[in-house]
């Protein structure tokens, strides 16, 4: 069982929690994830992570509530815990390298996941630009993380609330036309979101990277849930990912396999919904 | 004018058949997941063991990879012993519950049965099976074990290789770790048989018995992530490690549509149904998805699983496609009669070549080729050849993918020194079952590929001895 000693919650439906792991904090590197089946009737899915401190011995995720397993990891509290929490799985970022200027690009609740990825490859002597974008203001997370650990700090808003006006492509855009020297762009957040990311960079050749969310089972190559067409060949994204070359990847098919369940997830959030008596 | 006196023929008894097993009605059952077959009573273990000669130089015993002492063992059954012939056949085998349901005994002990040159042979595998429940369910003792040697042992896999090597290394004296990737122990006993041909419970029990024996379980561990071989040995203590992590990597075929989201591999399918309950969806979380019109690729034992369990689920049809004939299929004859008699359809001699997809990249049919038998190939089966012109498409709305396994690619990545093959499985010595690294031994899918549970447990075996050898030579 794994304690959860902390949780913050971001905004109405992103929640942060710190959960007792030593083992896993001792080895994590960013980019990884940790597979999680809160309970005995759970399910296993994938999370990944947000951030980890060895000494303390803690691994944090944060996420955000989108089926019946978010809202109920999302209710829980300090003290509570979780049954099963395995990892760290696949392959860390490639942040030990100076690639020059990276450009770290967070969508909704991906920025969670760039912040531990930007701050290492700002950490191996890379000049960071950070983008944050959200559909509006109150979704907008880790403001004051990226910006400490950023050169330069932008941020976007659907509906103009906060920072440009537009998408996180806007931004980028801007940037390559602006004939910047770019070297590396790491995308997370919504797939359409890093597809057009990928499609803004390519033109300009910018190697692009992007952490994908397949639907995973087991999380550890054997069941082949998530596997997603990368430059024609067949990928398991839990053992050959999750970060993939943003330019190869078959977004749209992505977006179709996780789509593959949404009846039986409607299913399940009437259940949580009629349990919790919340609003769907 | 006869040429001699018709001698008077001496009268043979006909030969004589095993004693049936009770089973439930394959209507009823296609519809449920308790077990198929249902298991002896006392009365007719006792009938059948009696039959057995007691061979001076039994034969069956040298047909059995974890040599279970199968005279003996039945010896004590006609005297009605069952907790004395459990604990017989424990002493060389830790798992006899499931031996005793999912052994291809007909290829195996009961191949060699000598009583079966002329009659079916013995039923040794239903015997076993009854015993072992027998004891289970009677509380079986715990036997008496040497002192402690007072060396760690950690074990990769908790699946059947895993537990055999840790069952007989406790058993001679050493502290056993094993190490499980999952939530659950029991590898493919529990993710990949289905409830109906291996219950759970009798999976959960045998491990507990182990437990109880001293072995450590460790569950979430995915050795390769979370510590290396190389940290187990260096800075955990671990005298010697023994990896049996499988063969976890699903194959699919190399044609269009495979990544068409009601096409899964049957690890998927079959580990949302057995490991993680989705026939108890929305009780249980993990949902599963079924057709109504299923067609499962493959021949072998995992195939005809993962078509049973697709009925069970409801769908109205389920199809194998194979791309032999029906004498090569590799599945036991057992679950092939049993997925007819729910009704299963097989399809002989037909390849897939395209899995068709709507819009939304849903399965709206698999485009198949006609096959016809050529010159045997490497495995000494005749090659399928595919027919010229003769395509044809099969409405199917789901397709499951039971072509094999490729052993997963966590451990051998994070273990230098390991020599793997171009398949990716770990080669070791054929002997003692050591790997290239000193004192690191391995043995069932992840060296041989996917095989049996039967053959992965006499790998454990071997393995056990064989780190038993290495830290005690010279």
């Amino acid at each position: 069982m794994y304690e959860i000693v902390d949780k913050k919650i971001l905004n109405e439906v992103t929640k942060m929690l710190v959960v007792q792991a030593p083992e896993v904090a001792r080895v994590c590197k960013p980019g990884q994830f940790i597979m999680i089946r809160i309970n005995e009737t759970g399910e296993r899915f994938p999370l990944t992570v947000a951030d980890f401190n060895r000494e303390k011995g803690t691994v944090t995720l944060t996420f955000q509530e989108v089926g019946k397993s978010t809202k109920l990891l999302g209710s829980m509290n300090v003290g509570d815990k979780i049954q099963d929490f395995i990892g760290p799985l696949g392959r860390p970022s490639p942040t030990d390298k100076v690639y020059g200027t990276v450009v770290a690009v967070g969508g909704g609740c991906g920025s969670a996941i760039v912040y531990p990825v930007a701050r290492a490859f700002k950490e191996a002597g890379n000049k960071l630009i950070v983008i944050n974008g959200a559909r509006t203001m109150d979704l907008l997370i880790y403001r004051k993380e990226l910006e400490k650990i950023s050169d330069e700090f932008y941020e976007t808003t659907d509906d103009g609330t906060c920072g440009t006006h537009g998408f996180v492509t806007t931004v980028l855009g801007d940037l390559i036309k602006q004939g910047r020297k770019i070297d590396l762009v790491f995308a997370v957040g919504p797939v359409p979101m890093m597809k057009f990311v990928a499609k803004t960079t390519e033109e300009a050749k910018i190697h692009t990277m992007v952490s994908l969310n397949s639907i995973m089972v087991d999380g550890t190559g054997m069941c082949g849930a998530c596997r997603v067409t990368v430059d024609g060949q067949m990928k398991f994204t839990c053992v050959d990912g999750p970060e993939f070359d943003g330019h190869k990847v078959d977004f749209n098919e992505l977006m179709e396999r996780l789509n593959a369940y949404v009846d039986q997830e409607a299913i399940a959030n009437e259940e949580w919904a009629k349990t919790h008596g919340g609003a769907k | 004018m006869a040429d001699g006196e018709a001698k008077p023929k001496k009268e043979r008894k006909p030969p004589t058949k095993k004693i049936a097993m009770p089973e439930q009605d394959a209507k009823k059952r296609s519809h449920n997941f308790d077990e198929v077959a249902l298991g002896y009573t006392a009365e007719q273990a006792i009938e059948e063991a009696k039959k057995c000669m007691q061979c001076r130089n039994p034969k069956c015993i040298s047909g059995c990879p974890v040599e279970v002492p199968i005279k003996e063992f039945v010896g004590l059954v006609v005297e009605g012993k069952f907790m004395e012939a459990a604990a017989k056949i424990k002493e060389t085998n830790s798992l006899p519950a499931i031996c005793g349901r999912v052994c291809p005994q007909e290829t195996q002990c009961e191949a060699s049965c000598i009583y079966g040159i002329r009659n079916e042979p013995i039923a040794i595998g239903r015997l076993e099976r009854f015993v072992s429940d027998y004891a289970r369910l009677h509380g079986e003792p715990l036997p008496e074990l040497p002192g402690k040697i007072g060396k760690k042992i950690a074990v990769v896999g908790a699946g059947p290789a895993g537990l055999t090597c840790a069952g007989d290394l406790i058993n001679m004296g050493y502290d056993v770790t094993i190490f499980e990737a999952f939530h659950k122990p029991g590898g493919v006993l529990i993710y990949g048989i289905p409830e109906f041909r291996l219950p759970k419970d009798v999976v959960m029990a045998e491990v507990q018995f182990l437990e109880k024996l001293g072995v450590e379980v460790k569950l979430n561990h995915v050795i390769g992530k979370i510590r290396t071989i190389a940290e187990l040995m260096e800075e955990d203590g671990y005298a010697s490690v023994f990896i049996g992590s499988g063969a976890g990597a699903p194959n699919f075929m190399r044609i269009e549509g495979m990544n068409l989201i009601n096409v899964f591999s049957a690890n998927e399918f079959l580990t949302r149904v057995n490991l993680m309950k989705a026939y108890e969806f929305p009780k249980y979380d993990t949902p599963v998805k079924i057709g109504k019109r299923v067609a499962v690729i493959g021949g072998g034992n995992v195939a005809m699983d993962a078509a049973r369990t697709s009925l069970r689920l409801g769908a109205n049809e389920v199809k194998i496609v194979y791309r032999r004939a029906r004498e090569q299929l590799p599945a036991r004859i057992e679950e092939v009669h049993h997925a007819e008699e729910e009704g299963v359809n097989f399809n002989f001699l037909v390849n897939p070549i395209e899995v068709l997809g709507d819009e939304k990249g849903r399965v709206i049919g698999m485009k198949c080729i006609r096959m016809e038998l050529g010159e045997p190939d490497d495995s000494g089966r005749q090659r399928p050849l595919p027919i010229a012109g003769s395509e044809f498409v099969l409405d199917v709305d789901m397709v499951i993918v039971a072509i094999g396994n490729s052993p997963n690619p966590i451990i051998p990545e994070s273990t230098p020194g390991l020599k793997v093959s171009k398949w990716g499985t770990i080669e070791i010595d054929e002997e003692t079952g050591m790997t290239d690294v000193p004192g690191v031994f391995a043995g069932g899918d992840i060296v041989t590929g996917a095989a049996t549970v039967i053959s992965a447990m006499g790998a454990g075996k071997r393995a056990a001895r064989g780190i038993h050898n290495f830290l005690n030579r010279e």
